[in-house]
């Protein structure tokens, strides 16, 4: 693929040599041309922007509430139901070492759980779709969290220089040597479990990533002559932060956003297993896998079903923001492809 | 250098100070007390809150504390009565330095030369397809990788032992469920590094010296590239701290890390505070060890020259 990064655009007909002027890429434009050459990176974007898109649709349709509800009466019919698809595949049939649980349990004919059911009958499939969504708005709202804190201290740190950098950077040097366990535990026990406090978690440890490679980048942007013609024209540093350090870090910025969020969602699900994240009954895809920690054993699905859809998600971050990386970086070529 | 070694040591005695400091404040502020007990009377409470130094103005309790814990003695815990935390720390301390260790040392050299192995083979399908599996495993957190590990080699085929610490069978999936994200980035870490110095002048001069593949690679990619490796012990230990905390409690292993998961739930925060200062004083000396390793793996460091 490294001869096809760089190529001469404004050819599609040969007549179109004749000119001499050829159309000009803004660095979008080049970015996204590139990025449309790696196929896994493109695969991994659709399948993102299908997920975020199919919770999203679901939200008035499925709300959280409806994915917590049982009804008490009725926990002996429907509880435990391995996954049944109505079709005749193997081992998506409804069947358990071979028993037919849902004839055994009496469930109405035509009623199938596509992933089963939980141990109070919920179905499996509206817990991992409301999980999902509540997995990837902590992830991305933490994300973005980071994002605001750790650019604003990053551009700070390295526009400032001198004693206020030396400074800034001790803090940080400081804060990223207490576990992450340590502080996360410290806050949600202050905070009190929930959403809220899993978010302010994840962005307190994980702005100092973010902070660190803005400020290396702001510190070799700085020096750039647009930057000195833009101070000399008087310019305010807001101003100069604003229109040009910003937008000529902004790929930094993107890239380093994509590889947060997965870690934001691997990082919920440890809270939430550790018993300092989201709480029963509202599900997460951690909360999920924790909940049936215990019945491993008997109910597999229960755990892989939340389970791979964490995996799925997550890698399709990691090689969207490699694909990302690649396409506005060509020349790193340090990742290969 | 050992100017700045002493300078990084004070710089680790502020920031357990800073950590002991905030956890001690927080501990105060936390909702819920061990002794919201309907059968205890006040004057019971009175009387435990007494023993437990808990009567006394707050600046004197956290003097007390500071005092005790540069002893290591971070008092006795709420709910296994009387026994003492630092007790309980170090003999259960071990156990998770063992499984740590044991993931570290499968996982640093195996990631190390899976990554330099795809350096060589920079684009090649074997490259992309070790690449994929990387990235899986960065992907798949530690503990459903243990469960997995749990429901495959324990549960349907029963080769290794459900759960306890007892043979080194008992530490196989556990130690493997660690160690294969260590491996993973390690891998991702040496690959980049190895490319960087394959593009180096000095490979390009050991090749056109000579010297073949293998030397290029073991005596001049290996040894730069093992460098920056060496800085990555700080952060693999934290990364462990988190991960064998809920890989204690899935497999059932009496480590540190399981201790600290009960303790949280129990709200039994002294054993919690004593874990926080003792999990914060790793974290710290594994940094500096790797800081100062490097030092000496690399002349062209200084330590405490100009800076």
């Amino acid at each position: 693929m490294a001869e096809k990064t760089f190529q001469v655009v404004g050819i599609e007909s040969s007549s179109d040599n004749e000119k001499i002027q050829k159309p000009s890429l803004t660095f979008w434009q080049d970015a996204w041309r590139r990025l449309k050459l790696n196929k896994v990176a493109v695969v991994s974007m659709w399948f993102l922007i299908a997920i975020s898109v199919f919770t999203i649709v679901m939200v008035p349709f499925l709300s959280q509430q409806q994915a917590n509800k049982f009804n008490p009466n009725e926990i002996a019919t429907y509880k435990d139901l391995p996954p049944k698809s109505g079709l005749p595949i193997p081992g998506w049939e409804g069947k358990h070492d071979g028993d037919d649980l849902y004839s055994d349990q009496n469930v109405p004919a035509g009623k199938n759980f596509i992933l089963g059911t939980d141990d109070t009958g919920r179905s499996v499939a509206k817990r991992v779709i409301v999980g999902i969504r509540i997995s990837l708005t902590i992830a991305i709202v933490a994300s973005l969290g980071d994002l605001i804190i750790g650019v604003s201290f990053g551009v700070f740190s390295a526009w400032k220089g001198g004693w206020i950098d030396l400074i800034l950077q001790r803090f940080i040097e400081i804060l990223s040597s207490v576990p992450f366990i340590v502080i996360v535990t410290l806050f949600t026990l202050l905070l009190g479990a929930g959403i809220w406090s899993v978010i302010i978690s994840l962005i307190l440890t994980g702005w100092i990533n973010m902070a660190r490679q803005i400020r290396a980048q702001t510190l070799s942007v700085k020096e750039q002559d647009y930057v000195l013609a833009a101070t000399v024209l008087g310019e305010r540093p807001l101003k100069i932060a604003m229109k040009h350090i910003i937008p000529n870090i902004s790929s930094t910025i993107i890239v380093q956003l994509m590889m947060t969020i997965p870690q934001a969602i691997t990082s919920e699900a440890i809270l939430s297993a550790l018993g300092l994240g989201v709480q029963p009954p509202t599900s997460s895809l951690g909360s999920m896998i924790n909940d049936a920690r215990d019945e491993i054993q008997y109910y597999p699905y229960l755990v892989l079903i939340p389970g791979t859809f964490l995996v799925l998600i997550s890698l399709a971050f990691y090689l969207f923001g490699d694909g990302l990386r690649d396409a506005f970086d060509p020349k790193s070529g340090d990742s290969g492809d | 250098m050992a100017k700045y070694i002493l300078k990084r040591i004070l710089m680790m005695v502020l920031t357990v100070f800073i950590v002991t400091a905030l956890t001690f404040v927080m501990m105060q502020w936390m909702p819920g007390s061990p002794f919201n007990n309907p059968k205890l009377s006040a004057s019971q409470i009175a009387q435990l809150s007494k023993q437990y130094g808990l009567s006394k103005p707050i600046w004197q309790q956290f003097l007390n504390y500071l005092v005790n814990a540069a002893h290591f003695n971070f008092g006795t815990s709420y709910i296994n009565t009387g026994q003492s935390v630092s007790l309980m720390i170090s003999q259960r301390l071990p156990v998770s330095m063992e499984l740590g260790i044991q993931a570290l040392i499968l996982g640093v050299p195996l990631g190390m030369y899976i990554g330099t192995y795809q350096a060589m083979r920079k684009n090649t399908a074997r490259d992309y397809s070790l690449s994929i599996i990387t990235l899986f495993f960065t992907a798949l957190p530690d503990f459903l990788l243990g469960m997995l590990l749990m429901l495959f080699f324990a549960i349907d085929m029963p080769i290794f032992p459900i759960t306890g610490w007892n043979s080194w069978m008992s530490s196989v999936l556990p130690t493997l469920a660690l160690g294969m994200g260590v491996i993973a980035f390690v891998a991702r870490f040496t690959r980049s590094q190895t490319l960087e110095t394959l593009d180096s002048d000095q490979i390009q001069l050991a090749y056109a010296k000579g010297l073949d593949e293998g030397q290029v690679i073991m005596k001049h990619a290996v040894r730069n590239s093992l460098i920056p490796v060496l800085t990555l012990l700080g952060p693999l230990t934290a990364g462990l701290l988190t991960g064998s905390a809920l890989i204690e409690t899935i497999f059932s292993i009496p480590g540190i890390g399981n201790q600290f998961v009960s303790s949280i739930s129990s709200k039994d925060y002294p054993v919690i505070m004593g874990t926080t200062i003792v999990y914060t004083i790793l974290l710290q000396v594994m940094i500096l060890l790797g800081d100062i390793a490097t030092a000496i793996a690399d002349p062209r460091i200084r330590l405490g020259g100009k800076d």
